[in-house]
């Protein structure tokens, strides 16, 4: 078990973002995270990399408990991700971003060894030709690259990855969604937050949504999506619902 | 850090000009042109320190100069009323500085933006109303230097040159130090820091320890400087050891110059110095430098926010390798 998530809740003041949230997510495997707008996924990020603290429940991740432990601490452990709303930093090159990631996470590289996997992993997503660029300057869709850059190069155990797919065109879709399955052969494991929902349910061996801060189903996309509750929850239209599901169980590399 | 990185032919065109200034006093032999390249030296120093916290964490101090006045404190203490001599004094004056930084970064960097910059104010107040009252520092009256003190560094005519062949030696090392710190990976950390703190903090970057040794190693050197030049002043009081327009006048240097770049403070504190130098000869401007400086400070930040050198970087990007 790399990812460890028990009764955790957290609150905004009145409003109570999750409630009672508990899965666990197996070493390679792809979870996806979803839910409707507002549902609460991306405060369970932040409550699991240490954005927040949580007003009750734990985060165990490889077996040591890292709730309430501050972000940097829990980024040098191993789990890295990137952000719904982009956060490049601007005045420094792309290279420079990528090398930020790689020298300060798990691996604690110098950094000359942080810029042999700088390059690497931006010939891997696909911005090498952008490396001396300032990261400011870059499209959304680069943005949204760099954001997984800069995650990857950490070389994590877990990778949080938060509507990397918003804001693409479809074959820039194609594009990340093939990076994210080179990613998980690399043995990373993934929890991905996704809103296009035929690419989550293709991807993830595993899917939980999320509804009003609560679990409402946990299971293999299939599952998943002949959920009654998932599909009432979805916009309240079932035939939406059904209409966005369907693709994923005519899918090849669904069986694992 | 590679030695291969002190290469870089920016960092030595930056030493070498810096030099070519240095020496031009020495070669002429001019008391008065060494005392107007001392100020400018001098400003390269705390220009140049005050760089790596806000230019390369992209912290704004306007209570820096507290950290030249505390060492100009602490060395002219230990060599009038301890009997020390220059040399121990100035490690003492930087190392105070160093120690006040690292006691005041676990408590005021926590704090973001403007508030910081409120705190740092605020402490170089608070420092001078200590100081004001605290005896062995004589008070309000400071300290005075015995004439005879400048007789162990051959008269007070050679110690006015051994103090200004200090701090040139101290400018020099500053610029590269400036540089060795951006190209390494805590310089990273740092910058990273400047762009987005959480975003840092996310990618692993120990933000709390980085801030705080930043902090330290903006305020050691302008503690040493503190020493040399309240020594060779001959007395230090408080009202001039803890001059608020000076921590402007440092702000406006290095956002001219062109902050988070190695050649930007030296060129901003040259700027800045020669314009004071040509304002000051004017009676009306005399009374008014403080607000030039401001009125100065809000033009660049209105119109080149990245100062002459950041300019240039933008503007040419094939020169970024050569401007670090
Ligand atoms: N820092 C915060 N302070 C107060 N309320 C917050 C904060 N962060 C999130 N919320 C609220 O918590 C709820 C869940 O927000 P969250 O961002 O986790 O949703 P989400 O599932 O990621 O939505 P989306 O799909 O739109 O990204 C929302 O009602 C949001 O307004
Ligand atoms: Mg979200």
């Amino acid at each position: 078990m790399i990812l460890q998530v028990s009764g955790v809740s957290k609150w905004f003041g009145g409003l109570k973002a999750l409630t009672d949230v508990t899965f666990s997510l197996q070493e390679g495997q792809i979870l996806g995270l979803i839910g409707p707008n507002g549902a609460g996924k991306t405060t369970l990020f932040n409550v699991i990399n240490g954005v927040y603290k949580p007003n009750e429940g734990t985060v165990t991740f490889r077996d040591v408990d890292i709730t309430g432990l501050k972000t940097y601490e829990i980024a040098r452990m191993g789990l890295a991700r990137s952000h719904q709303i982009v956060r490049p930093l601007n005045d420094l090159s792309v290279r420079d971003n990528v090398i930020v990631g790689a020298c300060f996470g798990r691996e604690n590289n110098a950094l000359a060894s942080a810029g042999t996997i700088a390059d690497e992993v931006m010939e891997f997503v696909g911005l090498a030709k952008r490396a001396d660029q300032l990261a400011g300057s870059l499209n959304i869709g680069q943005k949204k690259r760099l954001e997984m850059a800069r995650a990857l190069a950490a070389r994590p155990y877990l990778l949080l990855l938060d509507e990397v797919l918003a804001g693409l065109n479809p074959s820039e879709i194609a594009m990340m969604i093939d990076i994210v399955m080179k990613i998980r052969e690399r043995g990373t494991t993934i929890i991905m937050i996704e809103h296009v929902m035929q690419a989550v349910m293709s991807v993830s061996d595993q899917v939980l949504v999320l509804d009003f801060g609560k679990p409402i189903a946990f299971g293999t996309p299939a599952e998943v999506a002949n959920d009654a509750r998932v599909v009432e929850a979805y916009l309240g239209d079932p035939s939406l619902a059904a209409q966005l599901l369907a693709p994923s169980s005519d899918q090849p590399e669904q069986d694992d | 850090m590679s030695l291969t990185k002190l290469r870089n032919p920016g960092l030595w065109i930056t030493v070498i000009a810096v030099l070519l200034l240095g020496l031009w006093p020495i070669v002429t032999q001019r008391a008065s042109t060494r005392e107007e390249i001392f100020t400018v030296l001098l400003s390269v120093v705390l220009a140049s320190s005050l760089n790596i916290l806000l230019g390369y964490t992209g912290y704004v101090s306007f209570g820096h100069i507290v950290f030249f006045g505390l060492g100009g404190y602490v060395g002219l203490y230990l060599i009038i009323v301890q009997g020390w001599s220059l040399w121990p004094a100035m490690a003492a004056g930087g190392l105070a500085a160093g120690l006040l930084a690292l006691l005041l970064g676990q408590a005021i960097l926590r704090l973001r933006g403007s508030y910081f910059a409120l705190a740092t104010i605020g402490i170089n107040e608070a420092m001078r109303a200590f100081i004001n009252n605290f005896e062995p520092f004589g008070g309000p009256t400071g300290l005075s230097l015995n004439f005879q003190t400048y007789n162990a560094y051959g008269g007070a005519a050679n110690a006015l040159w051994l103090i200004y062949y200090i701090v040139l030696i101290l400018a020099l090392f500053n610029i590269v130090l400036s540089y060795v710190v951006k190209t390494s990976k805590f310089g990273l950390g740092l910058m990273a820091i400047r762009e987005d703190e959480d975003a840092a903090e996310v990618m692993g970057v120990i933000t709390p320890r980085s801030k705080t040794w930043a902090y330290v190693l903006s305020a050691i050197l302008p503690g040493v400087v503190g020493v040399l030049f309240f020594f060779k002043n001959g007395n230090i009081e408080p009202p001039q050891a803890f001059r608020l327009h000076m921590s402007i006048e440092l702000l406006v240097m290095v956002m001219l110059g062109g902050f988070g770049t190695v050649f930007g403070p030296a060129l901003g504190a040259v700027g800045y110095q020669r314009l004071r130098g040509l304002l000051l000869t004017s009676d009306l401007f005399k009374n008014i430098q403080l607000a030039v400086a401001g009125l100065l400070l809000l033009l660049i930040i209105l119109f080149i926010p990245a100062g002459a050198v950041g300019w240039i970087r933008r503007r040419f990007p094939i020169l970024r390798r050569y401007l670090p």
